[in-house]
């Protein structure tokens, strides 16, 4: 199909989508990995307040 | 609570510095390929993603090796952690390839062999971790963890040669490949500088993730062992 044509393909769209799913998915790695170390901090908060109380 | 490490807010630095200095070559300074237009510049980031997915089964395994000789958990940890962001890129990988193919092939998927291997080695890893999931014993999760990790890699070899040993469409970037592949590109220097630029940044970008994710686990591990301490 490409061959056939004169110059390059208008194929934007594609490149626009590709590094859409390449920030995107990185970018959703990130909060993850944020919003579990959050819960995992606030956790050991509360386990160390315990800890606290009991002694 | 521990603190974070200087050098790894300095990877931090460097894994965005890096990955700005590659955007910018992306889109640039490497030329605009002659034939796809556009959308081949999603190869430099598409095989930097794949070379990431590769590298942290790769760390999966070894991290097992070393996990069965000593037993000691910080080495399932890494593994853990390796396989997460592997599968993350692997999946990046695996997504882009499809958009590529869409104007290029004029499909969005066919079960060529590096695609289909590429989807059997992502679903083996995603296997890897609903089989953690389901062991509680965390010895026992550490040592199947670690044997499947290290026969799971099988997957990784067979991925990279599926395209140098078999009939297939998609091209070869490193080698020789199948002659009625179909976006296959000569690459000029420019193009060559922003790929090999591309592939550092992202090894730059899954040593930091790495660091990461490890101390995160060591975090949870901490957090499971002072539960296991308060019951008993």
């Amino acid at each position: 199909m490409l061959l056939m044509q004169q110059g390059p393909a208008e194929t934007t769209s594609y490149m626009i989508a590709g590094y859409a799913v390449i920030f995107g998915v990185m970018l959703i790695y990130l909060v993850s990995l944020y919003i579990r170390r959050r819960n995992l901090q606030q956790d050991m908060q509360v386990l160390e307040d315990l800890d606290q109380k009991d002694n | 609570m521990e603190s974070k490490p200087r050098f790894l807010s300095i990877l931090d630095l460097v894994s965005l510095t890096l990955l700005l200095v590659a955007s910018g070559l992306v889109f640039f300074y490497a030329p605009m390929e002659a034939v796809m237009g556009q959308v081949q510049r999603v190869f430099y980031f598409h095989v930097a993603a794949g070379w990431v997915g590769m590298l942290g089964f790769l760390v999966a395994a070894v991290a097992g090796i070393f996990y069965l000789r000593t037993n000691d958990h910080k080495w399932d940890v890494v593994g853990l952690s390796s396989v997460e962001i592997g599968m993350v890129f692997a999946f990046i990988n695996i997504v882009t390839g499809s958009i590529w193919a869409r104007p290029i092939w004029n499909t969005w998927w066919t079960w060529d062999p590096r695609l289909t291997t590429a989807t059997v080695m992502e679903l083996i890893y995603a296997a890897y971790l609903m089989l953690r999931s389901g062991i509680e014993d965390p010895d026992r999760r550490a040592r199947f963890g670690a044997v499947y990790a290290i026969l799971g890699f099988v997957s990784v070899p067979m991925t990279f040669f599926s395209a140098r040993l078999f009939r297939t469409i998609h091209p070869v970037v490193i080698g020789t490949g199948d002659p009625s592949a179909q976006g296959t590109f000569n690459m000029t220097p420019k193009m060559l500088q922003t790929f090999l630029f591309g592939l550092l940044t992202f090894s730059f970008i899954y040593a930091d993730l790495l660091w990461h994710r490890v101390r995160l686990g060591k975090l949870n591990d901490k957090i499971e062992q002072k539960k296991l301490e308060a019951i008993s």
